[in-house]
């Protein structure tokens, strides 16, 4: 996502990086904007990136 | 992205807020790390693991999980033996990148926002409720994210579940629902929504580990009311996992074993020993809900939650704050996800004038011309990885093995080919050398390929001239005992991809434009909610109805279970579609044809009838389905025989007239009715709130009411569980029943008479109520014909079917498809205008950018050689091979824009005239051929 600049226009700011906040961000990418992702961890990912597989189909979650 | 930061204030209006947000330092120079892990390997101090939910120890300097982004390990300071005791720093001299820096100091940054979208996440119960279970007093009580850890192979057990106190496999596991959730005692009063599915998944994960072990589940409801989710716990009572209806009181230690108390239905008390207890603990708000409230100024519900409304399920208390996933209540992922796209689709909405104004486009040097008669020039670069590789792998000799073979101009070795100076390198070489194909023997490309990708296009190089070998995951990772074997595998693995290389051909980045136009097919609130959302963002729309009035399904609600009006809000609806310049609305109206791909529809519509009838042609560039859906009518229960049997749907439209006994003294509501293995296999997720909705409302109305519900599993869900307490305290009786002994309903001269089975008092009633309420399902409107034109596909039970259950459920497999609503699954109000502000979302993304971009690694049809059979066309599943005519004679032909490249047409051209970019028969065949030929291809 590049350096932060930090005077930018057309930026949203996004608090919690884990999969909705991430959704959040890759969307709004595609739709023309600059994203700050606020995650409070050293890693994005969130919970779902310790859940071993997932309901229902049993996919792995990583 | 801006990890380890919190955000410290906000301040500001829509379309011009301020953010600061503090950087803690991570000690390690991002930019430099190159995740190699050998920092972890020498830190002398132990650390308890989080990732690991504390199963497991890791070192204060380390990275949470190989997958981490962004991919840089960090130092924890509450436990490195520097940062609190001056001492150590031994990981600073064994980084060879040099990325250790103990000087980082927290940093304060100002950010410029015109939207804030608050996705924090959940909290997790408090383990003092968990107490009464033994939690935190027995080692083989775990909640069930410990437990999910303990299932994973990057787990503390690698994958085997062991009981904590001495190490045996369990032979009997409980899973104890409800914990921390519908709990009066520690406030949580509503219903998680997800540890059903989570604990069904867990079991089932259990059983594949072991397939003897048993496993029972105790539960109040088994809420499984997502889509196909029912066919799950179906599958997991198939293979042997208990479902027991029982409320736990306690869990003791018991000799070396566990013991439960609980009580069944019917009265009895009974004991159960198990080996290991997991503890099906619910989501909380999350831990700093308070503070980021106090920050932003939101509001929060009763039990910490953002609070919002079921017609703006985003939209917070503030103007320009939308919030997304469990923080808005809990939800499993599809929800989220789905509930994160609307809220992108919200924010781009509000900042329609500062699209694009934020984003920077890379651009590249013009592409060097490598025509194909051109001698292949191969570079090839090996990577030790730090010592990831290069301790097991001899990378010199592979280095020197590769430089022997014909064609290559120039080889070398990487420390490690990733970091940013190797990139350099690699492009000084390729002009240097004047190289045309480049071969890296590194990891995986499943992370790396882009970004070597990147560093060809930036010298000039077409990206496809590039092949990687994973020498790391395929050699010096699974033959890490044998470093001969693994270097002779490197030096075939690296042979067969130099080989393929000579044959690898530039292949063009091609780009489709896009028609700004979507189609939304339905006018309920799903299709107007999508319509309006992308007028919102400036895209224009033609929404087709094929009734002659547009709201759907709303026309027939009157409230919800919160106690909002849906009649003002379905007014102000069809008053904004009315109004706007970017909708164009046509009733009557179907879909007779549609052509084209992603960015390039062009659909016929018919509409009128008879004489009037008229057929237009539409140019878009995307298609929203909105077809939705009914109530389902059984032909069960005396449903329309008896003036006494009402759906809840009609039952909901009496108590909102005014009528003076609208509310009758008894009433029987059957659950399930027709659903759940019935007409209807799955559950219809709305009926059981639709009931509470009208129970309240009864009593609302009239304050004596004997109201008995019998159901199945009462689910609800989230929030809504606080109706179903509200409800139980003003006396009304639930009664479970079971669906060999469903209740019976029959006529005995003006009255109804129901019989069943009461299940607490274990004798068959007899009763004659003054109504009796059907909760009924819901089923899709026709989705055979559109499945049929737009060639989309549909699961068992007739609802479109997304492209990804998890991962993209608004996104069809066809390209430029997206659905919503009742087409999609059974759901209610809140959930259809989600997902509909998230289809368009989706829909928005091609639009936006004017152009469709198309992986050059797709499928071409040599029209020579191919005969027009057409078994391609029936074989894509995407619907990207089209058959026209050349010459008189049928040809196939690729939609590039439309392909995913999954190759299955190219396996099966009978006259090999289908080949893949990137992937063509001739190299594929060069790289098989070299793999048994270790001598030949060596230069003379």
């Amino acid at each position: 996502m590049g350096k932060a600049i930090h005077q930018r226009e057309g930026a949203v700011m996004i608090l919690g990086g884990g999969i909705a906040g991430i959704q959040a961000a890759l969307d709004l990418t595609e739709l023309g904007f600059y994203v700050y992702l606020v995650e409070k961890s050293p890693a994005v990912g969130g919970v779902m990136a310790q859940l071993d597989k997932t309901f229902p189909t049993n996919d792995c979650a990583l | 992205m801006l990890t380890n930061a919190d955000l410290l204030a906000l301040h500001g209006t829509p379309g011009n807020f301020t953010a600061t947000v503090n950087l803690r330092p991570r000690y390690i120079d991002a930019d430099a790390c190159t995740a190699c892990g050998l920092c972890t390997q020498y830190c002398p101090r132990h650390h308890v693991d989080p990732y690991n939910e504390g199963l497991a120890i890791t070192r204060p300097i380390h990275i949470d999980y190989a997958q981490a982004v962004p991919a840089t390990y960090y130092i924890d300071p509450s436990s490195c033996l520097f940062l609190q005791h001056g001492t150590c720093q031994i990981c600073v001299p064994v980084c060879q990148s040099h990325a250790i820096n103990f000087n980082q100091k927290a940093e304060e940054r100002t950010l410029h926002v015109g939207a804030v979208i608050l996705s924090p996440g959940f909290g997790k119960i408090d383990p003092a409720t968990l107490a009464r279970f033994s939690y935190g007093k027995h080692p083989d009580v775990v909640t069930a994210f410990e437990f999910e850890r303990m299932t994973t192979a990057s787990g503390p057990f690698q994958g085997e579940i062991k009981c904590f106190s001495d190490g045996r496999h369990p032979k009997r596991i409980a899973f104890l629902q409800c914990v921390g959730s519908r709990d009066i005692g520690c406030d949580n009063g509503y219903c998680s929504s997800v540890c059903c599915m989570y604990a069904i998944k867990e079991a089932l994960v259990t059983k594949e580990h072991d397939p003897e072990v048993d496993i029972t589940i105790y539960y109040m409801d088994i809420r499984t009311q997502g889509k196909d989710f029912d066919a799950a716990r179906d599958r997991a009572e198939a293979i042997g996992i208990k479902f027991v209806r029982a409320r736990v009181a306690d869990v003791t230690p018991w000799q070396n074993r566990l013991q439960l108390t609980y009580a069944t239905l019917d009265g009895q008390h009974k004991f159960e020993p198990f080996d290991l207890v997991v503890l099906s603990v619910g989501l909380e708000s999350p831990k700093d809900a308070r503070r980021i409230a106090d920050i932003t100024k939101v509001d929060l519900n009763r039990y910490d939650f953002c609070a919002t409304d079921s017609f703006n399920p985003l939209q917070t208390s503030q103007p320009g704050i939308v919030v997304a996933g469990a923080f808005q209540g809990p939800k499993d992922i599809p929800e989220s996800v789905t509930q994160s796209s609307a809220a992108a689709s919200l924010a781009a909405a509000a900042m329609k004038s500062a699209r694009g104004k934020g984003v920077e486009v890379i651009s590249y040097p013009d592409e060097q011309k490598v025509g194909a008669g051109e001698e292949p020039r191969i570079g090839v670069f090996v990577c030790h990885c730090g010592i990831n590789i290069s301790s097991v792998v001899d990378v010199a000799q592979v280095a020197r093995y590769a430089g022997d073979m014909e064609n290559v101009s120039y080889f070398t070795e990487n420390l490690y080919s990733c970091s940013q100076d190797a990139q350099e390198v690699i492009k000084k070489k390729i002009k240097e050398h004047n190289l045309n194909r480049v071969v890296i023997a590194a990891c995986s490309p499943r992370t790396h390929e882009p970004l070597f990708q990147e560093t060809l296009r930036d010298a000039g190089l077409n990206r496809n001239l590039f092949e990687m070998v994973n020498i790391r995951d395929q050699c010096s990772w699974v033959h890490a005992g044998e470093p001969e074997l693994a270097t002779l595998k490197s030096r075939d693995l690296v042979r067969m991809a130099v080989c393929k290389a000579r044959h690898i051909q530039p292949l063009p980045e091609q780009t489709v434009p896009v028609t700004p136009k979507a189609l939304v097919i339905g006018a309920g609130v799903a299709g107007m909610t999508a319509a309006l959302n992308l007028a919102d963002q400036g895209f224009d729309s033609v929404l087709i109805e094929k009734g002659d009035s547009i709201g759907g399904n709303l026309r027939h609600l009157h409230h919800t279970l919160a106690g909002e009006a849906v009649q003002a809000h379905l007014q102000d609806l069809v008053a904004k579609v009315g109004a706007s310049k970017h909708i164009e609305l046509v009733c009557n109206a179907e879909l007779a044809q549609t052509s084209g791909f992603i960015g390039n529809f062009s659909s016929v519509i018919v509409s009128g009838k008879g004489p009037d009838k008229v057929e237009q042609t539409v140019d878009h560039g995307v298609i929203i389905v909105a077809t939705g859906g009914r109530e389902h009518r059984p032909d069960k229960y005396l449903l329309g025989k008896s003036k006494k049997v009402l759906t809840q749907q009609e039952l909901e439209k009496q108590l909102a007239g005014k009528a003076k006994n609208r509310a009758p003294g008894s009433v029987l509501m059957i659950q399930c009715a027709g659903s759940r293995g019935d007409d209807l296999q799955y559950c219809s997720k709305v009926c059981c709130n639709h009931a509470l909705k009208n129970i309240l409302k009864i009593k609302e109305l009239n304050p004596q009411a004997q109201i008995i519900v019998l159901y199945r599993d009462m689910r609800a869900y989230g929030f809504a569980e606080d109706a179903y307490l509200q409800a139980r305290k003003m006396g009304v009786v639930f009664i479970p029943y079971e669906l060999d002994r469903k209740p019976e309903v029959t006529e005995k001269g003006a009255k109804v008479q129901v019989r069943f089975f009461d299940s607490i008092m274990q004798e068959e009633v007899v009763m004659s109520p003054d109504l009796v309420a059907l909760s009924v399902g819901i089923v899709p409107d026709d989705t055979d014909t559109l499945s049929k034109l737009l060639k989309l596909p549909v699961t068992a039970n007739s609802f479109f079917l997304e492209a990804h259950v998890k991962l993209r459920p608004v996104e069809m497999a066809v390209s430029g498809v997206y659905v919503c609503g009742l087409a999609h699954g059974p759901k209610p109000v809140d959930e259809t205008i989600v997902q509909a502000q998230a289809a368009a979302a989706k829909a928005a993304i091609p639009l936006v950018k004017g152009y469709v971009k198309v992986d050059p690694i797709v499928s071409s049809v040599e029209q020579d050689k191919c005969i027009g059979c057409g078994l391609c066309v029936s074989l894509c599943p995407y619907g990207a091979i089209v058959m026209h005519k050349v010459d008189g004679k049928r040809k196939a032909e690729t939609i590039s824009a439309s392909c995913k490249a999954c190759g299955i047409c190219a396996a099966h051209c009978p006259t090999f005239a289908i080949s893949m970019g990137g992937f063509t028969n001739e190299q594929i065949n060069s790289q098989i051929e070299a793999f048994g030929d270790r001598a030949q291809t060596v230069k003379a």
